[in-house]
This record gives structure tokens, C-alpha cells and sequence, in this order.
């Protein structure tokens, strides 16, 4: 490039002396100037008539989901279990609705559901059973809402590299749809209904036991992600979601809403059976998390100098009030940027300006919810119910995080800026 | 009782609510067949399990005869599927040392039925006959030494069996808006 131009090096010297003197609008391409060549591009055909119908990105983005868990996707009946969302390329707090991660209960097919024939009951301990079609639920009143959705499972590894690995199962989508309350509302919930089971129409019939209080607070019958139809994989045409539960309650291809006096034991509700309480409830609603995307496992920082740390904080219990980081290994803290609004129950993005000296270190990120819930240390988490135990405790038993693991997540940057997951 | 000074004003409020909630007239009534077709949840108490019933010896035969053991294993061991009888070699102190088979550790029988009806068999999913559905539960009940031989499952006698982890486990916290995941749990 250089020497083609032997001219730039010129022009860049000069216009570095004028932003010296003069407002950055004085420097302009002197007339006569030779400006930089044109990138040499490609070209490809964007007319054709699906491409303007529907588009796509561009074929140099390469950023995909990745099978998760301990299970393969797709197994050996052809089932897909879990699908991380590639975080460490996300910009911004939208999931793009392809990338949204995908957890099933029991592998479901997915189901191919013509909306025009879908239909959504709500009976039980009402006063009026209704059932509705989709074009009935788009007559009422509607709300829009940015809300995250993770798997329970979301738990970081010390053999996992990349966030996506550690993190990838949490998405944060638009949903649009009915408030729950106002089609209960126009059911007319009985006294005596104090839960709701909810279920799915796909092959197994998902079901979840939801508390009434709930079902009335904030619970969405949405229909809209991200501007369009909702997925088939998250759920199309109709999806519940239940803001900062954990996953499993936001249950997809809804059919049905059951209200009744007690909670269910379905067998999706056994998954949440636990033997102690303080075990139940951490494995309820999702706890104030956090994580750095940028820099991240299995990145490479170039040189040492400037770098704007990136990252995503959410809280079940509530809208994030307080990012900090530390970029020495948690001996200091410091405020993070909250960028944008922090919506309830919702991805935030942070950022922090750091000057990387070239040394050996750890950075991490710490989230403050607005009921002052404070995401803590794996060590600290792990030592909570156990008095006197030591983090991480021994090779035959290992410490883990009670409950949902909202511990914070380091990464270790080494001395030739390799960055690996530092948990132990 | 209510004084009768603000028996107006609840008559009013009530009034309001209904204004407000039911006022909208979109959707129709399902008719009770509609509701009976989709309703397969089954509470602990059992009030919907249907007519029916199945033994323990009926259960292994539907268990040879509708495909179980092609991913489950001859009688609920060694297949590719998920187990479904606990280790019976190993005398276990209590349910959560079971592993997760079935849903042995439920209190409440009605979650094995409830899951076998839902979800099983693969591919094939709400094809059991409730008779076969109270068979299977029997025979898998017995296999984990949970029933007898010779008893019989059925509307009534399902939601009396005594799961091994009937009093064990913890109820859900009573959740309201703005609580905190645990109070007294500071993360």
C-alpha cells in the first residue's frame, strides 16, 4: 500500500499537524490530493428475488452457534439438546434471533406450526375458559419489552475456552406480545388459582408450574422477536417468557395455560426438585451476572496499549445498577460504563477503557442488580453454605456454586496477550 | 364483615375491575371436549387422571411390546436411553442418592405417569392408552421397589403411593415482585 501511495505518508504527517492547531473539520484532502485506493471488492448479486425479499449477512461474518453441554447436537435420534450464542462477537444487547441460544428440555423436534391454525387456551380456575387464535392476541393490547432469557445451566468450566462456552447460554431479545395479566384478567382468575401450569404443543408437551405472582407481574404471551415472527427454535408462533426465571419457564410453542391452586410436579418442574431450600431457591430466579466478551478466552490481544473491555450484565431480580471491573485480578475495583439503559431483566452492556502495561494479569467484571444483589466470587458462592471450606476444595471434590452459578468469571492475560478461562 | 357505610364503594370497585379486565370480548369459549382433548396436566392429588388401569405384570409386557426397551434396556438397565431403574446393588442411604432415574426422587407418583403419558416414546409421544400409561408405571414403580407385585395403579391408588422421597425436599420460595433470589443471601 505504501509504496504505492508514497505520497500518504505525507498527507497523514500533515493532517496530524493541523488536528495539532486546528479543529478536526480542517482537515480535508487537499485539493490535488491523491486520496487512498478503493479497497479492491468483490462483487455479489444482491438482486436475486429471495435476497430481496429476505436478506442476509454478509458471507465474510462467519459467526455461528456451537453445539453445548455435555450432549452432542444433533445425537444419535437426531435430537438438538443445547446451542451456545457466539457472545464473544455480539455488539450491542440484541441477539440476533438466529444466534439466539437454544435449550430443549428432552431433544424436542421442532415443530412447524402454521399460525393462522395455532391456538392458545386458557382454562382451569377461571371464571371463562377462552381460547384465542393468533390473530385474536394481536388485537389486544400489546407491549414490547427487551428481556434476556438463560438456561440454568450456564455454567463456566475450567476446561472451556471461549465465553461462548462459559457463557453462551444467555440471549437478550425484543419480545413482543399480550401481557399474561391481561388475558388472565379476561379469563377472570378464581381466588382460589394460585398457580399456572404452562405448556408446549411440540412432541413432549413441556410444562412448567408458575407462581400466580408472576403470571401477573411481568410474564409475556409474545408472538414478536425482534421485529418479526418468533423463531421456530425459540418457540413460533407463541412463546412464554417469564423475565429472569430461569429458562426452562419460558416455555415455547405455548398452547396452554392452566390455572390452578397448587404447583404441579410436572417433569419439568422436577428438574427444579432440590433437597434443601436455599438450593431450590438459588435454581429460581436468576442471580446479578456478569462477563467481559472483549477481550475473552481463546482471543489474542495484539500489543500492549489501549483496549475498550466489552461486556454484558443482567439480573433476574431487576434492572443492573453497577458494573465494576478489575483489571488485577479483583485486588481493585473500578466503575464500568453502563452503555445505554439498563432495562429490567435485560442484557447491559458495559465498557472500561484499559491501557494494557504487557504484564501477566487477570480481568473480570462484577454486576450490582437494583435490589442490591452483588455478583460474587466463585469462592465466595462456593464457600457460602459451608462454613470452614476452602475454594476450590480437593481434586475427589471439587467446590461448586450452589444453585445457578452467577460467580464471576476471570480471564487470565498472559504476558504474550494469549487470554484463557482462569477459573479454577 | 364489611361496614356497611363502604358497601358502596366495594360494589363500586368491583364494578371497576370487572370494566377493566373483562371488557376486551376477544377469543371464544372452548367447549368441555376442546378442554378434555388438550388437558393432560395431572395434579399430586390426581383429580385428572382418567378411568383406567394397569398391573405390574401388564407393565412389562406394554414395556416389551411398545418399543421401551429398544433405548431403555430389557427391564430398564444397559440400554442407550436414560436408566430408569435405580442401582440395585448398592444399598442407598436416602432418594438423592438415587441418580436421576425416572422421576424417582418426585414426591408425587403422578410425575412418573404424568411424564411417561407426555413424553414417551420417542417419536411416538401421547400414543399410550391410559391403561398402558398406568401399566408402565406400575412396572417401573415395582422395578425401583417402590410397589409390589401385585398391586394395581389406577385413579385412586397412583396418588397414594409413598414415593421414597415424599417429605425430602424443599418447596419453592414464595415469590412476590422485587424479592431478592434469597433474602439474606447477599449474591
Amino acid at each position: 500500500m505504501g509504496s504505492r501511495h508514497p505520497d500518504r505518508r505525507d498527507f497523514l504527517k500533515r493532517g496530524a499537524a493541523l488536528a495539532g492547531g486546528l479543529s478536526l473539520g480542517a482537515i480535508e484532502p487537499a485539493i490535488g490530493q491523491t486520496p487512498p485506493a478503493d479497497q479492491d471488492v468483490e462483487e455479489q448479486n444482491w438482486s436475486s428475488p429471495e435476497l430481496i425479499a429476505y436478506g442476509e449477512r454478509s458471507v465474510y461474518e462467519t459467526s455461528v452457534r456451537v453445539p453445548h453441554g455435555s450432549r452432542p447436537s444433533p445425537d444419535a435420534f437426531g435430537l438438538v439438546f443445547h446451542t451456545a450464542t457466539p457472545l464473544q462477537d455480539q455488539v450491542g444487547i440484541i441477539t440476533p434471533s438466529a444466534l439466539h441460544f437454544t435449550n430443549t428440555t428432552r431433544g424436542a423436534i421442532i415443530p412447524n406450526i402454521d399460525p393462522r391454525e395455532h391456538q392458545f387456551m386458557i382454562h382451569g380456575l377461571v371464571d371463562r375458559p377462552l381460547l384465542f387464535t393468533m390473530d385474536d392476541l394481536k388485537r389486544l393490547p400489546s407491549v414490547s419489552r427487551l428481556h434476556f432469557v438463560e438456561c440454568a445451566g450456564n455454567r463456566s468450566r475450567p476446561d472451556q475456552t471461549t465465553v461462548q462456552e462459559t457463557h453462551g447460554a444467555t440471549s437478550c431479545a425484543e419480545w413482543t406480545g399480550v401481557l399474561l395479566s391481561t388475558l388472565l384478567n379476561e379469563a377472570g382468575v378464581k381466588d382460589s388459582g394460585t398457580w399456572i401450569v404452562a405448556e408446549g404443543v411440540e412432541s413432549v408437551k413441556g410444562a412448567s408450574s408458575i407462581p400466580m405472582a408472576k403470571a401477573m407481574d411481568d410474564c409475556l404471551v409474545c408472538y414478536g422477536m425482534n421485529g418479526e415472527a418468533v423463531r421456530p427454535q425459540q418457540g413460533h408462533p407463541l412463546r412464554l417468557i417469564v423475565p429472569g426465571f430461569e429458562g426452562i419457564f419460558n416455555v415455547k410453542w405455548l398452547r396452554r395455560i392452566k390455572v390452578v391452586d397448587r404447583y404441579y410436579m410436572t417433569y419439568n418442574d422436577y428438574g427444579h426438585l432440590r433437597r434443601e431450600p436455599h438450593d431450590a431457591a438459588l435454581t429460581y430466579q436468576i442471580g446479578p451476572k456478569s462477563v467481559i466478551t472483549y477481550p475473552s478466552g481463546g482471543q489474542q490481544l495484539p500489543d500492549r496499549g489501549f483496549y475498550e473491555i466489552r461486556g454484558l450484565a443482567w439480573s433476574g431480580g431487576g434492572a443492573v445498577q453497577r458494573v465494576e471491573v478489575s483489571t488485577d485480578g479483583g485486588g481493585s475495583w473500578m466503575d464500568a460504563e453502563i452503555r445505554g439503559a439498563a432495562h429490567p431483566m435485560a442484557h447491559t452492556a458495559f465498557s472500561f477503557h484499559w491501557v494494557w502495561d504487557g504484564t501477566e494479569t487477570e480481568i473480570m467484571s462484577r454486576c450490582t442488580d437494583e435490589l442490591g444483589q452483588v455478583q460474587p466470587t466463585r469462592a465466595e458462592a462456593a464457600t457460602f453454605w459451608r462454613p470452614g471450606a476452602v475454594y476450590p476444595g480437593t481434586p475427589d471434590e471439587p467446590l461448586r456454586v450452589t444453585g445457578q452459578d452467577n460467580s464471576i468469571q476471570p480471564w487470565h492475560v498472559a504476558s504474550d496477550g494469549s487470554i484463557r478461562n482462569a477459573i479454577a | 364483615m364489611p361496614s356497611p357505610r363502604l358497601l358502596p364503594l366495594l360494589v363500586f370497585w368491583a364494578g371497576s375491575v370487572q370494566a377493566q379486565g373483562l371488557n376486551y370480548g376477544v377469543g371464544r369459549t372452548p367447549t368441555d371436549e376442546e378442554v378434555r382433548a388438550w388437558d393432560i396436566a395431572i395434579s399430586p392429588t390426581g383429580e385428572e387422571l382418567p378411568p383406567g388401569s394397569g398391573t405390574v405384570e401388564e407393565g412389562e409386557q406394554v414395556y416389551l411390546r411398545t418399543g421401551c426397551a429398544t433405548c431403555h434396556g430389557m427391564a430398564g438397565t444397559d440400554g442407550i436411553g436414560p436408566e430408569l431403574v435405580r442401582d440395585g446393588e448398592r444399598e442407598v442411604a436416602h432418594p438423592w442418592e438415587y441418580g436421576r432415574i425416572l422421576p424417582i426422587r418426585s414426591p408425587y407418583a403422578t410425575t412418573v405417569w404424568d411424564y411417561i403419558n407426555r413424553g414417551m416414546p420417542l417419536n411416538q409421544e401421547g400414543s399410550l392408552s391410559a391403561d398402558e400409561v398406568y401399566a408402565l408405571t406400575a412396572y417401573l414403580l415395582h422395578l425401583n421397589g417402590v410397589i409390589g407385585e401385585d398391586e394395581v395403579m389406577d385413579a385412586e391408588t397412583l396418588p397414594m403411593v409413598e414415593m421414597p422421597n415424599r417429605e425430602a425436599w424443599a418447596p419453592l420460595p414464595d415469590w412476590q415482585p422485587g424479592m431478592p433470589r434469597l433474602p439474606g443471601y447477599p449474591y
